[in-house]
Formats: structure tokens, sequence, C-alpha cells
């Protein structure tokens, strides 16, 4: 050890303390403009802060990738659900005539709307691809309402910092930032490919968040809840899929 | 011998400690990638070329393993954990680990100049002669030059330079390639490769190019006195032979 003088020593103490304090601002500053995700704690929070922090910094309006017409895949995969329930089978016998979608928490005017409502806010349709966290991926053109149209005629309040938003099946819900939810490509998506959106894809009603990987995308869609904090919903890590042990930030 | 045994305490270490350090936190990166990487591959062991890939399209190859989700055809009865919700969290924090000590060792190297001096080939190997003198050498055997002891041949400075500056960028790359949101954000790059299932079989290829890197500088380092070494990349000494 006779290497290591005393004056290295000392440079080596003024450099871990000057780095320690420039993480303690780096963490302050971070949690002040919204790029520490609800998830991040514990041995993974790091990484999980550093990619979302990253990922907002630097493209937090950048669009999904769309596809030409020709490449809409030919036999789209089907993604296996847990059973469906006796409250949706009685929806499906009924061809969706009575599902509604719930929104409210920190809007102006709550609502609940009909398929039809929904529908009646506007149309967009996008080619974009579904890509599983697993490693496989599919095209399809989905055809929805952006969730901004709907947001914009509830009135979000402007401490809205997350969207909430739940699946018929139990304990099926998500949630994404307000980057996400305004974000023109995340749609309220009720057809595919030029049809009604098949119940296997998540019909009557799905959110597509094309910008992440295909998790984040609930079917069977009924509520919507505007919130300013994660730490009210379940154990606060952001979504059943968080809770169940997988990253809440999913463009990755 | 005896002349290395001197040199000890007075000249400077084989390795800085930049190099040391970076060194082995890519060491740890590098399991945990490799580890977490093969875990989320158990979850779709099939491989493709082009934008999508899923069970109905037909794979360029499979890997015979169980998998971790009964969707996906594999012949075996039965359904293996599923490991995916910690393995792509520690993935992608070791990825953050190798990035940022990956660019500590770059902008050092690039500052003290150990890639002019260590890795980029001396001017009188810069050509096919040296590199297949350099081959020969190997599967005769032979001793290795005495200057060895102390710098790189033209080979080990290829390698080097190949897993630094070609390999991890491009392992990098076709990582981020996978993700929708990067991709989004920067299309080319998913484009340029070929697709996104493109993009995937790469980086599993890269990762066995990088595993057999790995296995090449393990039997050589073993072969060429392991413990001394082991010592030049940790403590620094020169003590002991071939450092």
């Amino acid at each position: 050890m006779s290497g290591i003088s005393r004056r290295k020593l000392m440079m080596g103490g003024a450099a871990a303390v000057a780095g320690l304090s420039g993480l303690a601002v780096a963490d302050r500053v971070a949690r002040r403009y919204g790029l520490i995700p609800p998830d991040a704690r514990g041995r993974y929070g790091p990484g999980e802060a550093l990619t979302y922090a990253a990922q907002r910094l630097l493209m937090r309006h950048s669009q999904a990738m769309e596809f030409s017409r020709g490449m809409i895949s030919k036999t789209p995969f089907m993604n296996e659900v847990a059973p469906l329930g006796k409250e949706f089978l009685a929806h499906q016998a009924l061809g969706f005539r009575d599902w509604t979608l719930k929104i409210d928490g920190m809007v102006a005017r709550p609502m609940m709307l009909s398929l039809a409502d929904v529908k009646a806010m506007g149309t967009r349709s996008q080619i974009t691809e579904v890509a599983c966290e697993e490693g496989w991926s599919y095209i399809a053109e989905w055809i929805g309402t952006p969730l901004s149209m709907v947001l914009q005629e509830v009135g979000v309040l402007p401490q809205a910092q997350y969207v909430v938003y739940r699946s018929i099946q139990p304990n099926w819900w998500e949630s994404v930032d307000m980057a996400d939810a305004w974000h023109s490509q995340t749609l309220l998506t009720w057809g595919m490919n030029d049809g009604d959106l098949p119940v296997g894809f998540g019909g009557p009603l799905r959110l597509r968040i094309p910008r992440q990987l295909g998790y984040k995308s609930v079917k069977y869609l009924t509520s919507i809840t505007v919130t300013d904090s994660m730490k009210k919903f379940g154990r606060g890590r952001g979504s059943a899929t968080a809770e169940a042990g997988y990253a809440w930030f999913a463009g990755i | 011998m005896p002349a290395t045994v001197t040199e000890t305490t007075t000249t400077a270490p084989r390795h800085t400690l930049v190099v040391r350090v970076t060194h082995w936190l890519t060491v740890v990166a590098f399991v945990a990638l490799l580890t977490t990487g093969l875990e989320i591959v158990v979850s779709h062991p099939r491989f493709y070329l082009g934008e999508e890939g899923n069970v109905n399209v037909k794979p360029l190859f499979t890997i015979p393993i169980p998998s971790s989700r009964d969707t996906v055809p594999t012949g075996y009865g039965y359904v293996m954990p599923d490991q995916n919700g910690w393995s792509r969290y520690l993935h992608f924090e070791a990825a953050w680990g190798a990035v940022l000590t990956g660019l500590v060792y770059a902008i050092a190297g690039l500052w003290d100049g150990h890639f002019r001096r260590d890795l980029v080939p001396e001017k009188k190997d810069r050509n096919w002669g040296a590199y297949w003198g350099g081959i020969t050498k190997y599967l005769r055997r032979e001793k290795p030059d005495a200057n060895e002891t102390r710098s790189y041949n033209v080979m080990q400075r290829t390698a080097y330079l190949g897993v630094v500056f070609v390999v991890f960028p491009l392992m990098i790359w076709t990582g981020l390639a996978m993700s929708p949101s990067f991709a989004g954000a920067f299309p080319l790059t998913v484009i340029l490769l070929g697709g996104r299932q493109t993009a995937r079989t790469l980086h599993f290829f890269l990762t066995w190019v990088l595993v057999l890197f790995v296995v090449v500088h393990v039997v050589m380092v073993s072969v060429s006195g392991f413990w001394g070494r082991m010592r030049a990349m940790t403590i620094g000494s020169r003590k002991g032979k071939g450092v």
C-alpha cells in the first residue's frame, strides 16, 4: 500500500464527497422535475431512475415508429389472457352495448362514457407494432380515440401527474405519466385492421401505448383515474405489473 | 526473471488505476447482463429476421430449450418459471453500469494515451504479415517476446480494440434498437439494422462473440501466469512473471 500517498487519499476522499453530494443534488432535481418513476425503490431503483430520466429528458415527445400498410402482420399473435369473468361475458353477450368507461380523479368533469360517446370524441388510426417484453412482436393498424381528446373533454387539473387505468379483469391496472397520457399516439383503441377490436386483442376497448412494451396496453378497459401521486394506488409502485416485479416504465 | 522483480516498486503499474477499476466493474456488469439476458431469452427462445416475429411467424432458428411461456411451442411438456421481471430490471441496471464504466474508460483512455500507446497496433505491425506471424507463433506455442510482458502484441491489440470499439457499441446499438421508445425517437437505428427482430437476433449473436472473447481471454491469462496477471489487474504490481 506504499503506493498510495496521503495526497492521493485526500484527493480520493474529496472526490467521493463531491460525488455523493452530486448524487444528492441530482436526486432532488430529478424529483422536482418528475424524472423518478414510482418503482424507483429497492436494488433496481437506480437503474430504473436512470432509464426513465434519460427517456424523459431526451425523448419526451418522440413518436413511436409507424409502418406502411404492407407491413401489417398477416398473422398477429393473440396473447393469452386469464379466463374472462362473468361480468365480461355478460357484456359480450349484449355486443358490448352497455360497456362503459369511467373517468374520475383530478378532473374538472368526471364522466361515464359509452363506447359510442368515446368514438364521438374523435378518431385516429395508426399502424404500430406491439412489442412484448418476452421478445415477440407484430404490426397492426389500430383505430381509436386519442386519450388526449378525452382528457381535454374531462378537464385535467394542473396538479395531475399520472393517469391510472384498469381492466374489467381483476387486478389488472397500469399507469402512465402525463407525457404518455397526452401523447398523440396513446389511443383508446376500439378497432383493429379495419374491423372492431377482437376480444382476443383486447376488445371492446384497449388503451394502446405504442411507445411502451405490450404489457402497458391494458385490455378490456373500464376506468381511468387522473392522480397527482401513485402512492394512493396499491403498494405505490405504479401498476399491477410493477407490483408483480416488472418495470413500471416499459419504454425499453 | 530478476529484472522483473526489481521493477515492482520503481516503475508504474502494468495497468493504470482507471483500467483496473473499470475492468472489474465491466466484469460484474457483464456477468449480470449475460445471466439476465439468457434468462430473458427463455421466455421466447425463437429468433427472427425483419421487423416482426412471433409464434405465428417462421423463425430463423429456435433454441431447443423449454420456455417460461406456455404460448411458445418447444416440444417440452413443461414451462419454466417466469424470471423476466427481475431479469429485465437487472439487465438494464447492469447495462447502465457497463455504459457509464465504458464512458469513464474511453475518456480516460483517450486522455492518457492508453488507446494510442497500448491498443492501436504499432506502426511496424500494421500489415497482414504481422498478423500471420502472430497467428503462427500462437499455433507453434512459441514463447512470447520479452517486450510482451510489458506491452500487447498485434493480435491482443486488435482483439481489445475490436471488443471495446466494435462489439460493445454494436451491443448497445442492437439493445437500444429493441426499445420501442428509443426506436421511435431514432428510427434509423432500427431501419439500418433491418428491423426490430433482426436487432434482437444480432444482439444474441454478439453475446456469443463477447463470450468467446472472454473464454479466450481467461484461457490466455491462465496460460501466461494467472496470479501474476491477476495481481497486475488488481493491486497493479508488476511482481511475478509476464504481467
